[in-house]
This record gives structure tokens, sequence and C-alpha cells, in this order.
């Protein structure tokens, strides 16, 4: 059993396309739209060395696929951060966060030391919180 | 994530020589050495395997595509597809199946989204379970 894909929901799939592959640098890895289906659009980014797992970009739906109740349930859960989360890991937390701040990211926190080694958070255009982290091996490895 | 490519720019030799650390002809010079081909051969060759990936993958257009894989035109992008893969971009697409085939969209989703949008009785507000 392998993790193949996850679901974040987003705002606007085009927001999220450009955020996930120009600040982010990640890759499309698949971008199809079904008119069979109402247009829906099944949209895939994931890191350029990471072929086979991806994060989809979903949009909201309304009725009939979901109430108009539960979309603004998720709507409200995203506008506070706590839809959803990515967990990233990087070998330069530092000079990742200083290149993602070049590209206009915004950080909830910088890059800090923990005891499992050093990370920091920022969101994506829809509020999506991700966490980029940097993991130090225990010195007795 | 270890390496953040910058947005908007695909690698070039210059990058490549960067992260190794060496002047751009001796890196050219030690690659073709070490892996038999040029590294600009071997950026073209990566970018061209990207570009039959979207083909296959997605519902962007050729001019899209040559884009994003950081191709400057589409004549070029054309020449050099065809060079490698015996056929035009267009081709190529025309003859696989349609992205739609290759997105694995899960049953659940389909079943969700495929309903029909229009009903005549009222059950708009209530949600399928996916």
């Amino acid at each position: 059993m392998k993790i193949s894909t996850a679901q974040l929901w987003v705002h606007d799939q085009d927001e999220a396309l450009a955020f996930y592959t120009e600040k982010l640098g990640f890759e499309v890895r698949s971008d199809v739209t079904l008119p069979e289906m109402g247009d829906f659009r099944w949209l895939t980014v994931s890191p350029p060395d990471q072929e086979d797992v991806a994060v989809v970009l979903m949009a909201i739906p309304g009725p009939p696929v979901m109430d108009e109740q539960t979309t603004r349930q998720v709507e409200e859960l995203m506008a506070k951060g706590f839809s959803g989360t990515v967990f990233l890991t990087t070998d330069d937390c530092q000079g990742d966060y200083e290149q993602l701040k070049a590209r206009g990211v915004e950080f909830t926190e910088t890059p800090e030391e923990r005891p499992y080694g050093i990370d920091c958070g920022f969101r994506d255009p829809s509020g999506n919180s991700l966490r980029l982290t940097e993991v130090k091996l225990p010195a007795n490895v | 994530m270890a390496f953040v490519p910058p947005a908007r720019h695909l690698l070039e030799v210059d990058d490549l020589a960067r992260a190794a650390g060496l002047s751009k002809a001796h890196f050219s010079r030690e690659f073709r050495r070490t892996f038999g081909e040029s590294p600009y051969v071997y950026l073209q060759t990566r970018r061209l395997e990207r570009a039959a990936a979207l083909l296959r993958n997605t519902d962007h257009s050729v001019a899209e595509i040559c884009l994003e894989v950081g191709l400057q035109g589409v004549g070029s992008f054309t020449t050099s597809f065809k060079r490698m893969y015996g056929v035009t971009p267009t081709e190529y697409r025309a003859a696989g199946a349609p992205a739609s085939a290759h997105a694995v969209v899960p049953a659940c989703v389909v079943r969700a989204y495929g309903r029909p949008q229009h009903r005549t009785i009222r059950e708009d507000s209530s949600a399928i379970q996916t």
C-alpha cells in the first residue's frame, strides 16, 4: 500500500495552481476538465522528484455535490487554516524559507529550532497551512 | 523539497554547473565524459519527456505546454519533439488516449460530480456521501 494522492480544498484552482507551481516549484501531474461531469477539474501537483505522490487541488463544490451549509463550513475552516495541512521536508529550511519569502509566500512562522530539527510554516492562497521541516537526525544514528 | 526551483525559471546548464561548483566549460566537459551526452542535450531530453507527460496527462494546449517546460517557441518545440518521438506534439496527443482516460479520478468523485446537475425534485439541500 502506498499514498498516491491526498486532497486539499482550494478557493480557486487557477490561483492554487499558480501558487504551487510558480511559488513552490511543484509540477502539474494531471490537469483534466471533464465536461461530462459538469466541467469537474481534476488537478494534481507534486514536487519535481516525487512523481508518484500528488496533492489534488479540489474546488469546493456547490449543490448537488455538497449542500450550501457544508460548503460554508468548509470555507470557514479554510479561512481559519484548519481545513488541512501539507507537511513538507527539506534539507535546507532556512534557504527554502528565504527563496519562498522572496517570491512573496506569506509565512505564519519563521524558521525555528525544534527538538526534531528546524521548521517554518506558511499558507497557500486558500488558507491551507503548509509546514516545511528540515529533520535533524538523532546524534547516535 | 530538497531543491526549490526558482519560479518559472527552468534549469539551465549554468544552474547545473553552479550547483556542482564548477565552471560551465569544465562542468560540460566532465558531464559529457561521465554520462556520454552534453548537459544541454540532457536538459532538452528532460524537457521533452516532461512535455510528453503533460500532453498525456493534461488538457493544456501545445503552446502552453511548450512554455511550461521552458522551451521558447512552438516551432522549435515541434521540431525537437518530432526528432525525439517521431511525431509532432499534436499527433502524439491524438495517438494516445485522451488525458481524461489517464487521470485517475476516483469513483466516489465521479459518482458525486457525474450526477445529473439538474433535477426536478428538490434534493439540492442533501449532500452526497463520497
